[in-house]
């Protein structure tokens, strides 16, 4: 098989690149990695295939990548017929990279969150809540305005890789102690990711929110 | 946080790290029944646990002793035996140390989950239950008096893929399972194996309560698999674990209820209303709702 997923389930990041490989109807291979308890992404062969020591990596033929996100932007761009997951005209194109690198950075507080209560990491557990809440006041106030407009999705008519992103640890935030109450457009927007076909649920994830 | 002064919470054995937590040289500081404690290994791999006191210095001294690949402690003087579960020792099993997860829940709400069959269908969706199938059968209940546990017997439930190796052959089958409350805080079942009426895998659940609301659920597991990975048998299990994370942290009230009338149950539910008559019965104070008088 052509793609290789280095994958652990109940991460958010792998979770990312499994909604969009299934969205995408595409075979791949996956490959389960111990991260907990085993931390086998910090063995001495996993930093071989990742000197970040981060799942998820995929592999494509002789291409090795890693990151979500930049993996995200990877399939999109060689796989989606439709251009849909990846827009490339310019009033798109910015705007959904923006997002994209908005879900790989502030909205990763909420998987920290998530991290310190289901698995027993040691981190600031306040701090994390804290700016997870402002990344999805910024998320919820972005989503609004594009719902006045008449809008679903974050950036175009059709989702896209920014949606992708932004939905994994947005959805399992509740795991980590951060709930939804506070962003009515931000619920809405799960709702309708979660109708999308070929959409597959991950423990943890709300389902009749 | 306070320690509790339930005598019958305080002389139970309660998990409180699994076996590789604890970095040689290094220490774990958490928590149970609302006492502080600190586990701390030496290099040679022995540990010792203690209560941390308020100065933030080590108190009192506490046994350890290790079994199902967890360790334990306990705050009593006179606690309650260890389970006997002689599956551990056989072997061509394969034990299964599935580390732990936290969670905002009752000790007692998990366990009336891992008691629950009706929900397979529901939260575990096509894995231990199918929407088809949602019947769950006549079963038989039984306070064994012995041993003093609670006993589900009989019990079976059409599972679309019941275990990891199920999973991967992608048979569903009916699965024949036993229930056993062995404490408290500590509940296993017996479920048959895939392709193999005769032998019974062993899935536990131990609690470690670190408050009333607040648990780490530990779930080593003896089971007869020789196909699947060890990677791929403790994914399985927090699979499953996390699906019922989110439902036991939204349950309300918290606390457990143990008057009869305070939530209703089904015929299904008889498990859980042995369960907690025999809660009741030992008089347990810690993590039980205090009905208002009217």
């Amino acid at each position: 098989m052509a793609l290789k997923l280095y994958n652990y389930t109940l991460s958010g990041s792998c979770y990312k690149v499994r909604l969009l490989l299934d969205f995408l109807d595409l075979d791949y291979e996956r490959i389960p990695v111990d991260f907990f308890p085993g931390k086998e992404h910090k063995t001495l062969d996993f930093l071989d295939i990742n000197p970040l020591g981060q799942i998820p990596v995929l592999e494509d033929g002789p291409m090795r990548l890693r990151d979500a996100q930049a993996i995200l932007a990877h399939l999109a761009n060689s796989y989606d017929e439709t251009g849909h997951w990846l827009p490339r005209a310019p009033a798109l194109f910015g705007p959904v990279m923006m997002w994209l690198m908005f879900a790989g950075n502030e909205i990763m507080a909420a998987s920290a969150a998530r991290l310190h209560d289901v698995l027993g990491y040691e981190l600031d557990i306040e701090a994390a809540r804290a700016n997870a809440h402002a990344a999805f006041r910024v998320l919820d106030d972005h989503l609004t305005e594009r719902a006045l407009i008449g809008k679903t999705w974050i950036v175009s008519d059709h989702p896209t890789i920014a949606d992708i992103a932004c939905f994994p640890y947005t959805a399992l935030s509740g795991d980590g102690g951060i709930g939804h109450e506070e962003y009515p457009a931000m619920r809405n927007w799960m709702r309708a990711f979660r109708r999308l076909p070929g959409f597959n649920a991950v423990s943890g994830i709300p389902e009749f929110a | 946080m306070s320690v509790t002064d339930d005598p019958v919470a305080l002389n139970q054995w309660i998990a409180c790290a699994y076996v590789g937590q604890v970095t040689p040289g290094k220490s774990y500081d958490t928590a149970m029944l609302g006492q502080a404690i600190r586990i701390s290994c030496a290099l040679d791999g022995t540990c010792t646990c203690h209560e941390i006191g308020d100065d933030g210095g080590p108190g009192r001294q506490l046994p350890l002793t290790q079994r199902f690949e967890i360790l334990f402690t306990t705050l009593g003087d006179t606690p309650r035996q260890l389970p006997d579960i002689p599956e551990f020792a056989e072997a061509d099993r394969r034990v299964a140390n599935c580390a732990s997860v936290g969670l905002h829940a009752s000790p007692f709400r998990i366990v009336e989950n891992f008691l629950d069959m009706a929900h397979f269908c529901f939260v575990h969706k096509d894995i231990l239950g199918s929407m088809e199938k949602t019947e769950v059968f006549t079963y038989k209940t039984e306070h064994r008096k012995d041993v003093d546990e609670i006993w589900a017997t009989d019990c079976a439930f059409f599972q679309p893929a019941a275990s990891t190796s199920a999973a991967e052959k992608g048979g569903g089958q009916v699965t024949y399972y036993k229930y056993r409350v062995m404490s408290p805080f500590s509940v296993m079942l017996y479920k048959t194996v895939y392709g193999n009426a005769e032998r019974d895998d062993a899935i536990c659940l131990f609690i470690q309560p670190k408050s009333e609301t607040e648990c780490i659920a530990y779930m080593p597991m003896a089971i007869l698999d020789d196909q699947s990975t060890m990677t791929q048998i403790i994914d399985f299990q927090q699979t499953i674990f996390l699906q019922d994370r989110i439902i036991l942290e939204n349950q309300r009230p918290v606390l457990l209820p143990l008057t009869p009338s305070a939530e209703i149950p089904t015929k299904a539910d008889v498990s859980s209303i042995a369960f907690r008559r025999w809660l009741k019965g030992m008089g347990m104070r810690f993590g039980i709702l205090q009905e208002q008088a009217a």
